[in-house]
């Protein structure tokens, strides 16, 4: 087998993008599974709202890109808190299998929402942009063409986990978040309201998922309605590949997933088709072999 | 005082003259309803079947599993392949003419149905193996990955399953019949089941598997049964729905997580855990799916007229689903089920309150 290196240098920043994505939508279900114990169900979903908020902020009411960004990411965050105050919120007390149900429902809600109002059909999203060129642009180096937008995204989603890093660590709502996340009753004894911090975990973490989405759509412009699904599961695999509970977890986890799709690509181009299923297969081994995840403390469960 | 045995045979009897009168209610139906009622009448069963296999295991096990899609797709795909006719076959496999294997076989729908089954059931017990050691959440979506993987595979293995062109001319075997029939062997054997000690054992381990486990319980062993039981309706299921549909199109919509979604809308109206419920759930489901089809149309409403609305009929079912959780929690019948004694209380409430 001759491996190409330009081909494998390509791919490998691809697959540091796509990781880099993942990673994003990743610490999303990781901190609110880190606090809530559900899964999040609907952040692919909330991905795809990012998109279409965007899409509709640049084509319809003719924001500037960057301006349609942000109302979209200020849109999700919206949407985060108002999905779990409608829907989480109510369950808080129930058994955890009913707030995962709800979660597929509301995932399931969103998807045909966007069927109904926004159509079931695949849209480009490259006419979001003014200059379409510089999804297409490249640098060359010798006979290696490494696409601008790739460097671009990276940048991009570098910079959003810093800052997440920062709120996160640095901040007096992230020492909330994280101590919310070890003990919700003795939290609220401290003073501090609970509920808006897990609506501000919410509105936070669908932010990210959103901002992964305009992305993803830079780089893979067709989207519809259930272009979230495959990446969200996959972000959730991230997030249990690095240890769920563990915001750096999900960072590793996320660009190991990424990068280890696209290398086994880069190997055996024949399984190219069966991409998607790569991720599963990891999640059985990982959750079999190191059921705590790279970055995950191990808990013995109390009976 | 009526002894146990009299009442168990008392049971049983109005249990065979109900089935008997639902027989010539569908027999009735067949003569006078016309070809359209009797699909949905059909498909109603169909759901009826892939909500009480569901339910076998999300319901009564108390295991979140995610991956029915994959195993009405399994039982689809194997039925499919064996009852359309080899000329047929060739006729379809464009792209790469069929395994030669596969190009020649050729069943009945009934055997076809079984075997269909059968690979649903292996399959299930293959893909139990490591799914049915994690827990939770994490089972869910170990499940429902390994449905997505059977889907990919289906999109891609060209020589068998005709890829993305999926199948098409698939004889349409399915009629009420065959679909009432096998809802009624599904019905019979999984309350057959759950009756039995093994049944028992599969509710205890619902409610508290680490118990269940100190009781001497297999937990393992009995979460794998009911699984592959599951797997094996699923697969009938899908059978009978692909000689229903009579083409199989492996994209995300149809046979892809919204599927799973389907059944476990059905099976929790009717409330998660009762068999009688998801029953009614299917019947329920199948009936709003059809009546809200009309949006899918142009439509008047309070004497104005509407554009037909895509996806309506989705739109609305999630909302249901999603205030059912939240509002309505425990769905039509909770945990509990339709029985004769429960039915007797009933008459006899309604004739006291008659007389005074």
């Amino acid at each position: 087998m001759s491996l190409n290196p330009t081909i494998l240098i390509q791919n490998l920043l691809n697959g540091l993008m796509v990781g880099g994505l993942y990673a994003l939508i990743a610490v999303g279900y990781t901190m609110v599974y880190g606090i809530l114990r559900l899964i999040n169900f609907a952040f692919g979903d909330v991905m795809v709202m990012g998109i279409y908020f965007a899409y509709y902020g640049a084509t319809l009411i003719r924001l500037s890109f960057p301006l349609a960004v942000t109302v979209s990411l200020a849109g999700t965050a919206l949407l985060g808190i108002v999905i779990d105050r409608l829907a989480y919120k109510p369950l808080r007390n129930s058994p955890r299998i009913s707030a995962l149900i709800t979660a597929i429902g509301v995932s399931f809600f969103i998807e045909s929402f966007a069927v109904v109002f926004f159509g079931p059909n695949y849209k480009p999203f490259l006419d979001a942009l003014e200059n379409k060129t510089i999804a297409f642009e490249s640098f060359v180096i010798g006979n290696v063409y490494l696409p601008k937008i790739i460097f671009i995204i990276l940048g991009i989603t570098a910079i959003a986990l810093f800052i997440l890093f920062v709120i996160v660590y640095r901040t007096k709502i992230g020492m909330a978040m994280r101590a919310i996340s070890a003990d919700i009753p003795t939290t609220s004894l401290m003073g501090i309201n609970v509920d808006n911090v897990i609506g501000f975990t919410f509105a936070i973490s669908s932010a990210l998922a959103a901002l992964a989405g305009v992305m993803w759509a830079l780089r893979y412009p067709s989207f519809y309605p259930y272009t979230g699904f495959v990446p969200g599961l996959k972000a959730f695999i991230a997030a249990v590949f690095g240890g769920i509970g563990s915001i750096g977890g999900a960072v590793v986890g996320g660009i190991l997933l990424g990068v280890i799709e696209m290398m086994i690509i880069t190997l055996f181009p024949t399984l190219m088709q069966y991409k998607d299923a790569f991720a599963f297969i990891i999640l059985i081994v990982i959750l079999l072999v190191k059921p705590a995840g790279l970055l995950g403390k191990r808990t013995v469960e109390k009976v | 005082m009526r002894t146990m045995k009299e009442k168990t045979r008392r049971d049983l009897t109005l249990t065979v003259l109900f089935v008997i009168f639902v027989a010539i209610l569908l027999q009735v139906a067949n003569v006078k309803f016309d070809s359209y009622q009797k699909q949905v009448l059909s498909l109603m069963a169909i759901y009826g079947i892939m909500a009480v296999s569901l339910n076998l295991v999300n319901g009564i096990t108390g295991v979140f599993s995610l991956g029915h899609a994959g195993f009405i797709l399994l039982g689809a795909y194997t039925s499919a392949l064996l009852t359309i006719p080899p000329e047929q076959k060739a006729m379809i496999f464009i792209i790469e003419p069929a395994h030669p294997f596969i190009a020649n076989l050729h069943t009945d729908f009934f055997t076809a149905t079984i075997v269909a089954g059968g690979i649903s059931a292996l399959g299930a017990f293959i893909i139990g193996f490591p799914v049915l050691r994690l827990s939770g959440d994490y089972l869910a979506i170990a499940s429902l990955g390994f449905s997505e993987v059977l889907r990919i595979l289906a999109l891609n293995l060209q020589s068998i399953t005709n890829g993305s062109l999926g199948l098409k001319g698939i004889p349409n075997h399915t009629n009420i019949w065959w679909s009432w029939g096998w809802l009624l062997v599904t019905v019979l054997f999984i309350v057959s089941l759950v009756k039995s000690s093994y049944g028992r054992a599969l509710l205890a381990i619902r409610e508290n598997p680490i118990a269940a486990e100190a009781m001497g319980i297999n937990v393992f062993k009995h979460t794998l049964l009911s699984f592959v039981i599951s797997a094996f309706f699923a697969g009938v299921s899908g059978s009978l729905y692909a000689h229903w549909l009579t083409t199989i199109d492996p994209r995300i919509t149809t046979f892809g997580p919204v599927l799973t979604y389907y059944v476990l809308i059905m099976v929790v109206l009717g409330g998660l855990g009762s068999v009688s419920g998801s029953i009614i759930g299917a019947i329920l489901f199948a009936f709003l799916m059809e009546w809200l089809r009309m949006f899918e149309q142009p439509f008047t409403l309070f004497g104005r007229q509407y554009p037909a609305i895509q996806g309506m009929r989705m739109l609305v079912l999630s909302v249901l689903f999603v205030v059912t959780m939240i509002v309505w929690k425990r769905g039509l019948f909770g945990r509990a089920e339709i029985t004769w004694d429960g039915i007797r209380k009933l008459m006899k409430k309604f004739r006291r309150s008659g007389s005074r």
